[in-house]
């Protein structure tokens, strides 16, 4: 089930303050898109927008009738409690909670394999999650994602305290995905990565800078303006005037 | 045959002779099924304060019902009940909407709670009916009690075998949780509403003061053990079942009391665990100084 997202004129923030403000555009099925933009730009945010997890303030997000259970969320540093006793095994099988719910039958069994398999964690099934490397818990949480089977799939900073070679694991994956035909959205930092490996980019700075192949979207011209619009953050800012 | 008959009459006559001694282990076998398991949640959750904290509100509650009507457990049950889901409720909307973090309020929460209820008993009751509030009366519980006992037992266990993957999934992860199944809120507050009972049950068998101790105690024991939630639940209960078995037995034994016999031996295995537990005690660490190969 591939569907776009639109957006319609959306606002996100917290407390009256936009965190990204007026953003209209589409996600095209399938679109492999990395969100960019300096600190404080409103990346996050967005993908919280899309995950459900944050109400806009102004304008729409439409789905088109995608719902929660199409969409996996992978948030920045995820905030996983590592004391807490499970292994690497169940924690992967929890991804089948996305289809079944939290009373459904999750017999993925076969999925669950695969999926701890291709990330490379073989092997690895009964380790006890706080005793994985942070290189080791970003791979079961993309194996998770894997069990999840969603259309629709969110990266907050994917490869933010990882190293080369598993960055580039991790990229076959999302490649795998795109030929999948699912839509995935990932806030990233790196433009070289990010111009090697993702076709589209929507680079944001509070508002939308650009949005398109990433080539142009990445342009010089671009960039500059994305770092002088995150300057001109204002504390005391008035009521935003733009008509909603 | 003399060291079993020893045996025998230490561990074994107490209970075929007395029927108080039966009803009691019959009351901490309920307490130990449902409550240890809870406790373990309760430790994973890092809600070990809340527990105690809303032990202590089920006083002030059990004790305006002991004013109206005496030692009457439907009174004090309700009562306690009340109190007890209040500063539940009122612990989490204080640690979410005001600048005190959640530990320094449920402190505030316990302290007034217990003043109070010590204060409320006062002006009707005895210092006999103050000692059996504060520290219960396992010897002495009756059938009303034991079933009331069983039934939160029951049902707790039903419940958490309901709510178990909603609570696992909401401690580990409540990210997750919230962009896949939802329902953390409901998880948290059913989980509550479980805790609030057995403690309530255990209220009525080892009191206010200890309550706490049979859920908390054999459940921090058992996680010292075990680095498998499925067996460190069990491990509990059986640690909390045996702890009241033997607490019993001193407190027949010795003349000690008997709610502060169970704990004590609670504490007695959690020390020894926490010494010699296989899964992070300390003769654990002290123990690898030499590491693997890889």
């Amino acid at each position: 089930m591939t569907r776009p997202i639109d957006l319609y004129d959306v606002t996100l923030g917290y407390d009256g303050h936009p965190a990204v403000h007026h953003l209209s555009g589409a996600f095209a099925p399938g679109s492999l898109t990395a969100i960019c933009g300096p600190n404080g730009a409103g990346k996050s945010t967005l993908l919280k927008g899309v995950a459900g997890a944050l109400k806009p303030v102004g304008g729409r997000i439409d789905l088109h009738g995608l719902t929660a259970r199409d969409i996996a969320y992978l948030p920045q540093a995820a905030d996983i409690d590592r004391a807490f006793p499970i292994d690497l095994y169940d924690m992967v099988a929890l991804g089948g909670v996305q289809k079944q719910g939290l009373f459904g039958r999750i017999s993925a069994c076969a999925a669950v394999g695969r999926a701890i398999e291709a990330v490379g964690l073989s092997g690895f099934e009964r380790r006890q999650i706080g005793a994985l490397s942070g290189g080791q818990t970003q791979r079961m949480l993309f194996a998770r994602l894997m069990v999840q089977d969603a259309s629709v799939i969110l990266l907050d900073e994917p490869f933010a305290a990882v190293d080369a070679r598993t960055t580039g694991d991790l990229l076959a994956i999302i490649a795998g995905w795109r030929a999948e035909g699912r839509t995935v959205l990932a806030v990233l930092h790196d433009f070289a990565l990010v111009r090697a490996h993702f076709p589209q980019t929507l680079l944001i700075a509070r508002e939308k800078i650009a949005w398109g192949p990433t080539s142009q979207a990445l342009s010089d011209e671009n960039l500059a303006l994305a770092r002088r619009m995150s300057e001109a953050f204002d504390e005391a800012a008035a009521e935003c005037e733009r008509a909603a | 045959m003399r060291a079993g008959g020893v045996m025998y009459d230490l561990f074994i006559a107490p209970f075929v002779e007395f029927a108080f001694m039966r009803r009691a282990l019959a009351g901490a076998l309920a307490l130990s099924l449902s409550g240890a398991p809870l406790g373990l949640f309760l430790i994973l959750r890092r809600m070990s304060m809340s527990g105690d904290a809303i032990a202590h509100a089920i006083l002030p509650g059990a004790a305006l019902g002991y004013l109206v009507a005496g030692l009457s457990l439907p009174a004090m049950t309700i009562g306690g009940l009340a109190t007890g889901f209040a500063v539940a409720m009122l612990s989490g909307v204080v640690a979410r909407w005001t600048t005190l973090r959640e530990d320094a309020s449920l402190a505030a929460f316990y302290l007034v709670s217990l003043a109070l209820g010590v204060v409320i008993v006062s002006l009707r009751g005895s210092n006999v009916d103050l000692l059996h509030v504060l520290f219960g009366n396992v010897l002495g519980l009756d059938d009303p009690t034991l079933m009331l006992l069983a039934a939160i037992a029951t049902a707790t266990l039903a419940g958490l075998a309901a709510l178990y993957r909603a609570l696992v999934i909401e401690t580990l992860d409540p990210v997750f949780m919230a962009t896949t199944a939802g329902r953390g809120a409901f998880a948290q507050l059913a989980f509550l509403a479980l805790l609030v009972l057995n403690l309530i049950a255990g209220f009525h068998a080892l009191g206010t003061l200890m309550a706490v101790g049979l859920m908390m105690l054999p459940a921090a024991a058992a996680r010292l053990w075990t680095e498998r939630l499925d067996a460190a639940l069990a491990l509990s209960a059986a640690l909390a079942l045996a702890a009241s078995y033997v607490g019993l037995v001193a407190s027949f034994r010795l003349g000690l009391p008997s709610g502060p016999a169970i704990v004590l031996s609670a504490g007695a295995l959690y020390f020894v665990s926490l010494v010699f537990g296989r899964a992070g005690g300390l003769v654990r660490f002290a123990s690898r100084r030499r590491h693997l190969e890889a």
